[in-house]
């Protein structure tokens, strides 16, 4: 560097300006706890679980909550686009169940071993811990899940049916009745028709995918959902939105009065509660329909798993945060107080339980058997390529459309797959 | 070129590729690196998610996409809106222009108040149009259809996102149209009234004529433009409905299907054909900037 004092100053002024701003992305560099950011979909009460978690770690960590767009597609973006630039700002991920595969087969999340995922493995429903697996391997910890029922009115229909053919025909005997007949559900071309037929098939005891989810099979349980999709999307039972409609438009159908029955997420009842306190007075739930009698619904599950992203600088912190911030009293916590069914079975056993889901027998039951949607890293494509082809299901041709499935599908395994 | 040069010519020539490099290495870095390095992936199978399958694969990525259904369904869909949106930008905007060109009163104020949708960030302009169009929270959601949901149908969604975009770009189509207009000799135009043309035998006979440098730059402009539309889609139907155009089924393929093979394809072959659209507007149609080719002045 040169000795005229005009240049001293200038290069003095570049290292200001250039180190500065980068000591500020360091962060955490000058002592005090390592910060763990948890990455999660806004949650209304999870800060007090945070809180909890950050006492408990008395000092060894702080987690801080990032909070994430609302939009599912958005979560997924952001996190996607960071960490396939590799950040290290990300620590704990609130992963959709769905992304779980998806993010371990790119490698953006590490997998959980020894005493960590012993504890995950302990006393974890057997639905939500398969969606957490990818190749045999844990990769993520299930923080919470969901599953439909079936609500029906105990005015219009004594005792609930117990499978699809069944609720077809309690239906069209209310409409031959001129009574409230309609079986209000989502059939909209988007997730909620992939997640209705997954449950369909896995019902049916059919398969969508291979064992290992390298193969697109769609054997004859598969044809067999498609068979009862289409029979009841033209049974004349459906409301007239059921190809365009979502989650809360179909609650609202259903609180407006036309429906007997309606297969949706436990959130329908406590809301119903509320906006039509007379219609909640008469409406009971049930175990979601069966394809066969004798055999039970075998029903998808929702919910979010948290993973450890693979670029943290502090894994194993990250890794006590997460088992932390899932723990059986957290779990029970969220359940009370932001309405998401635990993953920890011993959980719904709690006395507060009993008041927060009075359901929580029937979710429990259908959780112990419960299916999850295809498992791969290609998920996204999957569900987009099926929501398309399920669409309308009133023009189901059972064996075809299977072909056209499984033709896509397998493209989509291959990387083939095109996103409209 | 056999001309030898001076010492001091060659000189000055040296110094001056020696100020380009830096910009042209800049130049480079940004523009060309990136366009080749997706001419690279679209070669392989590559997606994110199976990082260990990735492959050279040769050309069958564009076999998978030109054979495609939603990629010719969205190729349709762009297409369409180019077209429609650049010609009634075209008419529109030349109204506007021979407004601001003979405002005699209130001339900043009429051209400030013309320009600014162009002014006003799309996507922001898409929500409020958005907004605009769904039921409950719009005030245009009901013009048409007493409880219809414009936005959740293929042909209303279309129109809308039209309209958006003539919205949004007919002032930009205007200030290049006003630039042209001033390009035509007064004293023309008052000849030509001397001789007896009405007002519409000056407009096509004189004004168009010497305007069409002007005229073909702001198309050329405005059809590159247009066939990369993204922004407007993205938010009122985030391609729903088969509204994707390219743009979007690129942006769709690669960064929510994380398959960078597929969607580095769908990039590549947009390139080219907005390169094959300035091609031919450029050596077709001798589009050049005003008054830089020989036929720019009259």
């Amino acid at each position: 560097m040169g000795d005229n004092p005009r240049e001293r100053w200038f290069a003095l002024a570049a290292t200001v300006l250039v180190t500065v701003p980068l000591a500020a992305c360091g962060g955490q560099d000058g002592g005090g706890p390592p910060t763990i950011n948890f990455y999660n979909p806004p949650v209304e009460n999870m800060q007090t679980v945070i809180d909890e978690c950050n006492a408990a770690a008395n000092g060894r960590y702080e987690i801080v909550y990032r909070v994430l767009p609302r939009g599912a597609d958005d979560q997924r973006v952001q996190m996607v686009r960071r960490l396939a630039a590799q950040d290290e700002s990300m620590d704990v991920l609130g992963l959709d169940v769905t992304w779980t595969q998806e993010f371990a087969g790119a490698e953006w999340i590490r997998e959980w071993t020894g005493a960590d995922a012993a504890e995950v493995r302990n006393g974890t429903l057997p639905g939500p811990l398969e969606s957490a697996t990818y190749e045999d391997k844990l990769y993520a910890a299930p923080n919470n899940t969901n599953v439909q029922l079936l609500w029906y009115r105990t005015d219009l229909v004594p005792n609930p049916p117990r499978t699809w053919d069944e609720m077809i025909t309690q239906a069209q005997q209310l409409k031959a009745d001129g009574r409230p007949h309609q079986v209000i559900t989502m059939g909209a071309q988007y997730e909620g028709l992939v997640v209705l037929y997954n449950t369909l098939v896995a019902s049916a005891g059919g398969n969508i995918l291979s064992e290992d989810g390298r193969t697109a099979v769609l054997d004859d349980g598969a044809v067999r959902a498609l068979d009862v999709l289409q029979r009841f999307a033209t049974a004349g039972v459906t409301s007239p939105s059921f190809t365009n409609a979502l989650e809360d438009p179909a609650r609202l159908e259903f609180q407006g009065g036309n429906g007997a029955f309606q297969l949706n997420w436990p959130y329908v009842y406590p809301a119903m509660q509320e906006a039509a306190p007379d219609l909640a007075r008469n409406v009971r739930w049930a175990r979601y329909p069966g394809v066969d009698a004798n055999t039970p619904s075998r029903v998808t599950i929702g919910g979010t798993n948290l993973a450890v992203s693979a670029y943290s600088r502090y894994p194993e912190e990250s890794f006590e945060a997460a088992r932390c911030l899932r723990n059986a009293e957290h779990q029970q916590y969220a359940a009370i107080n932001d309405g998401v069914p635990p993953t920890i079975e011993s959980v719904y056993d709690a006395p507060e339980m009993a008041e927060a889901y009075p359901m929580k027998d029937v979710i429990l039951a259908e959780l112990q058997d419960a299916s999850v949607r295809p498992l791969s890293p290609a998920y996204q494509n999957i569900s987009t390529v099926m929501s398309a082809t399920l669409s309308p299901p009133g023009d189901i041709d059972p064996e075809r459309t299977a072909e056209q499935l499984r033709k896509q599908i397998q493209d989509a395994l291959e990387s083939k797959g095109v996103l409209p | 070129m056999t001309k030898v040069l001076s010492e001091g010519k060659r000189q000055e020539r040296r110094l001056g590729w020696l100020l380009c490099a830096p910009a042209a290495f800049v130049m480079v870095a940004v523009t060309a690196y990136p366009i080749l390095y997706s001419v690279w992936l679209s070669l392989q199978r590559f997606d994110l998610k199976f990082p260990d399958e990735r492959e050279f694969v040769g050309l069958e990525n564009y076999v998978t996409v030109l054979s495609n259904g939603y990629w010719w369904t969205a190729f349709g869909v762009t297409m369409l809106i180019t077209v429609v949106t650049v010609v009634i930008e075209l008419v529109l905007g030349m109204g506007l222009a021979l407004v601001m060109h003979r405002t005699l009163v209130g001339r900043g104020i009429v051209r400030t108040a013309a320009l600014i949708p162009y002014g006003i960030v799309t996507v922001v302009a898409a929500f409020s149009w958005r907004y605009a169009w769904t039921p409950d929270t719009g005030y245009l959601a009901n013009l048409l259809t007493p409880d219809g949901a414009p936005l959740t149908e293929r042909a209303g969604s279309l129109a809308i996102i039209i309209v958006a975009e003539i919205w949004k770009t007919t002032p930009f189509m205007a200030l290049l149209l006003m630039a042209g207009l001033a390009l035509v000799p007064e004293e023309l135009l008052r000849a030509a009234s001397m001789d007896g043309a009405t007002w519409w035998q000056r407009f096509t006979k004189v004004m168009l004529p010497v305007m069409k440098p002007a005229i073909l730059v702001a198309l050329l402009f405005r059809t590159l433009d247009a066939f990369r539309v993204f922004d407007n889609i993205y938010v009122l139907t985030a391609g729903a409905n088969e509204t994707s155009s390219v743009s979007m089924i690129a942006y769709n393929n690669l960064l929510r299907g994380l398959n960078l093979g597929i969607g580095s394809t769908m990039s590549v072959l947009i390139f080219l054909a907005v390169a094959l659209i300035a091609f031919i507007f450029v050596k077709l149609f001798g589009t050049a900037a005003p008054g830089a080719s020989d036929d720019g002045r009259r």
